[in-house]
């Protein structure tokens, strides 16, 4: 590292919080997307504004890139280290702030666990809302930063629906407030939806310093129905079937044979492992409403053609029903050396050609393939299974990766729903964003942070990378980029 | 029309013309006044396309409000956030640039929670597809939601796609008569417990719950909470202003802050479960705005101006500067209704 940065840096953070040893740097090398690693310069672990600050001012007059991190749980690297660049790991900004019932919100700082918000407003019988499935590790955050979702999106939305303000730095080190005005709570703020716009920006336009979320009222009573059928296509238009009927599921799960067999075998969910697909659909609200959805939710369930339907007995039966589906990944990982996680999204009318054509290219490809899906919002999680100790098949699973996201993409779709581009999906998003998107993208990137050092190279690629990809998409038969090579 | 729009709007660039964007001209009271040629686009209308059982809905950005909305109720769902319209010829587009939302808002959430992309002309003359069409969508940045309140100030909305939620089985109105005091006591209460709340409005010694969902579950909470019931005709007088408060003439204030904090001076009709605020007076604005302010809100000059003073509430300098340069990467020679949400924006 540059003599002139670590003076800086060690002058400006107490000596434990800063890193610089080749083995502290090592557990900072991935996030959660382990196929992709790099050792930083240095990680700055700042317990104050003023010395996060200071990181980013002496950041800025080095010319030296600012990779943000939480808890490092993320699935698409975006909290991978650059070589030549710093990470500032917001995990000693772990305090919860204020929990106040009666506007029902908490402001939280960054490093606070999503599930710890949730446990904190337990007693005042309210909760926050999305719930990833690393919800017990994953930081309020790192979630801002991906907009993350979960099981319950349908209904409760994602993170940028139960964000209600934020307190961001930006790359000079200028505090801004963005949707609240001095005492969060408000539903809505002058000017710009800039709110939403740092929701999902992954780290590349400020640095989150503060949460503000929205807390909700736990339902009354929580009650999940598990439908078996026997081919996937009847399953999705059953999905339909619930929606049209005006019922709004809290969750409305799928997972095809392999998923269910793979889950059964993994936390004895009590599954039907010969159904070619179930179903979990939970409904939740007061007492009387979720009786009677239930009842509803069964009659279209067996009218769309579902050879079996279940209601958990009790919680303990509920939990289990939920658990096999929420132990679904590390279940496909027992039954294959590796998986590799994809996170199309597509519009849902789609879901039987999309799940037969991702059938056809598993045989192409000589891969197994599990599906398990955010059915309710169209969000598809294919489990690629294959043998990275095995020449060859790494890069045979990220291609038939590319080719389920590029299939997600051509039937209307995106190539994430939850898990954000990072640095996996670069490539994939070539394949939906035009030149000039590409461009807008990076003007906005620009307004917030001209030197273009916080998390560069992540979220948005360039045009450069995608003409040689030759995957631009391609508006009106044009072919992208005329004036660029080819390789 | 959209070929007629590009070219029109390249032209604009090339000869610097500044565009007022306009369509139903409902709404052409809030915000400040724009200077520029006019730039019509209603005629920009259709193409709906609608599948109900997806819960999405995309169509050209001039299609009336008015044919969504019955288009949706013919198979019992809604814009969950219940836009105002405030003339018969809103559309689409107005409704995601004003960004206002009804009644439903804290409980159905608002423009900008439902949008799910939109297809903007930007100020180089360029079309883009912002977000898309399915609910969870996380590639690149999140542009679609930065149209909606922006007052057309970004670019011109030719297409939007929104999710939509189905109608409640059951809704009742309930009314209750109390004083201010009580009637904020009773807010945080409710809003603490599991009850299907979906509007309320407080004015006059008189305070006003909807509650909806399943008959079942609206039962079961009307009877936990006593009260009258009444009929349906405030939430639409609530949402298009057409109640005799929202008429006086009087300039008139909508404070948006948290729903526990005290009441406004002056403050005349509340709603939102208490987060909205409007104020009738002539008190003058640096008073209203720091009243607002000391608690968390934020105050906007909605009607009775002349459209050349500031109408938003005024933005600390570094988020102003910020909002000048994000104008800058959409709009870089400033021809989309200039100084409609801020002056030099």
């Amino acid at each position: 590292m540059n003599h002139g940065l670590h003076t800086a840096l060690r002058a400006a953070l107490p000596t434990h919080a800063l890193l610089v040893e080749a083995e502290a740097l090592r557990p900072y090398e991935c996030d959660g997307l382990s196929a992709y690693r790099q050792v930083p310069l240095a990680v700055c672990l700042p317990e104050t504004l003023d010395q996060a600050r200071a990181v980013l001012r002496i950041c800025g007059e080095h010319r030296v890139p600012v990779v943000a991190r939480g808890a490092g749980t993320g699935l698409s690297g975006g909290a991978l280290p650059i070589a030549s660049g710093v990470v500032l790991s917001l995990a000693r900004f772990n305090r919860i702030l204020a929990i106040d019932p009666d506007n029902r919100l908490a402001r939280v700082q960054p490093g606070v666990r999503n599930l710890a918000i949730s446990e904190a407003a337990a007693p005042y019988g309210l909760y926050y809302a999305p719930d990833p499935s690393s919800q017990i590790a994953c930081s309020i955050g790192g979630n801002v930063a991906e907009n993350s979702g979960g099981v319950h999106c349908l209904k409760y939305g994602l993170t940028v629906h139960n964000v209600l303000a934020l307190k961001v730095l930006t790359m000079d080190g200028e505090l801004l407030e963005m949707g609240g005005c001095g005492k969060p709570g408000a539903l809505d703020s002058p000017g710009y939806d800039l709110l939403a716009l740092l929701t999902g920006s992954e780290g590349l336009l400020g640095i989150v310093v503060e949460v503000t979320v929205k807390l909700l009222v736990k339902p009354e009573r929580a009650q999940v129905v598990l439908a078996a059928f026997d081919s996937v296509e009847t399953a999705g238009t059953a999905v339909a079937a619930i929606i049209g009927t005006g019922i709004l599921p809290a969750g409305l799960e799928m997972m095809d044979n392999l998923s269910i067999r793979a889950a059964e075998d993994f936390v004895h969910a009590g599954y039907p492992v010969d159904a070619a697909a179930i179903l979990l659909c939970e409904l939740d609200g007061a007492n009387a409403e979720v009786s009677e959805q239930i009842m509803a939710a069964r009659e279209v369930l067996f009218a769309a053609g579902a050879t079996e339907v279940r209601t958990a007995e009790d919680e303990a039966q509920r939990m289990k029903f939920w658990a096999g589906r929420k132990g679904a990944f590390p279940a496909v990982g027992r039954i294959s050396p590796d998986y590799y996680c994809m996170d199309g999204t597509i519009p849902r009318r789609h879901l039987a050609r999309v799940l037969r054509r991702i059938g056809e290219l598993s045989t192409q490809y000589g891969l197994r393939v599990a599906n398990v899906f955010h059915a309710g919002d169209g969000n598809l999680h294919p489990l690629i299974l294959f043998d990275a100790n095995q020449p060859g098949e790494m890069k045979k699973a990220e291609d038939f990766g590319s080719d389920i996201l590029r299939l997600c993409v051509e039937v209307g779709g995106t190539v994430t729903g939850e898990h954000g581009i990072g640095v996996e999906k670069l490539d994939a998003s070539c394949s939906q964003f035009s030149a000039e998107e590409l461009t807008q993208f990076h003007a906005v990137k620009a307004a917030f942070d001209p030197a273009g050092l916080l998390n560069p190279g992540k979220a948005v690629p360039t045009l450069h990378r995608c003409a040689e990809m030759g995957r631009m998409h391609v508006q009106g038969g044009k072919l992208p980029f005329p004036e660029l090579p080819r390789f | 029309m959209e070929t007629e729009l590009i070219e029109r709007v390249q032209r604009a660039i090339a000869s610097r013309t500044p565009l007022c964007i306009q369509a139903g001209g409902g709404k052409a009271f809030y915000g400040r006044a724009c200077r520029g040629e006019p730039l019509e686009v209603s005629g920009h209308r259709g193409d709906i396309r609608y599948e109900p059982s997806e819960l999405v809905l995309t169509a050209r950005a001039g299609t009336p409000l008015a044919e969504i909305e019955a288009l949706l109720a013919a198979n019992n769902q809604m814009l969950p956030f219940e836009p105002p319209h405030f003339s018969p010829h809103a559309t689409l587009g107005g409704m995601v640039a004003a960004g206002l939302s009804g009644p439903r808002r804290p409980w159905g959430g608002s423009v900008r929670d439902a949008v799910l992309g939109v297809k903007l002309l930007n100020g180089r003359g360029e079309v883009l597809r912002l977000g898309g069409q399915v609910m969870k969508n996380v590639a690149g940045y999140d542009l679609s939601r930065l149209m909606v309140g922006a007052l057309g100030t970004l670019g011109v909305l030719l297409e939007v796609s929104v999710k939509v939620l189905p109608r409640p089985a059951e809704e009742i109105t309930l009314a209750f008569e109390m004083d201010a005091t009580h009637a904020a006591a009773c807010l945080i209460e409710w809003g603490r417990r599991p009850l299907p709340l979906s509007a309320t409005l407080f004015h006059d010694g008189r305070l006003l719950v909807r509650l909806s969902g399943s008959a079942q579950g609206v039962r079961a909470a009307r009877a936990a909470m006593g009260g009258e019931e009444t009929d349906h005709a405030i939430w639409a007088g609530a949402r298009e202003q057409t109640l005799p408060f929202f008429q006086t003439g009087a300039p008139l204030w909508r404070v948006s802050l948290p729903a526990a904090a005290p009441a406004l001076p002056g403050e005349g009709l509340s709603e939102w479960g208490g987060a909205l605020r409007w104020i009738a007076s002539d008190q003058p604005a640096a008073t209203i705005r720091h009243q607002a302010a000391a608690v968390g809100g934020h105050a906007t000059l909605f009607r009775g101006h002349d459209g050349h003073g500031e109408v938003f509430h005024p933005l600390p300098p570094a988020l102003l500067a910020l909002h000048r340069r994000v104008k800058q990467a959409f709009d870089p020679h400033g021809i989309f209704n200039p100084g409609r949400l801020y002056q030099g924006l």
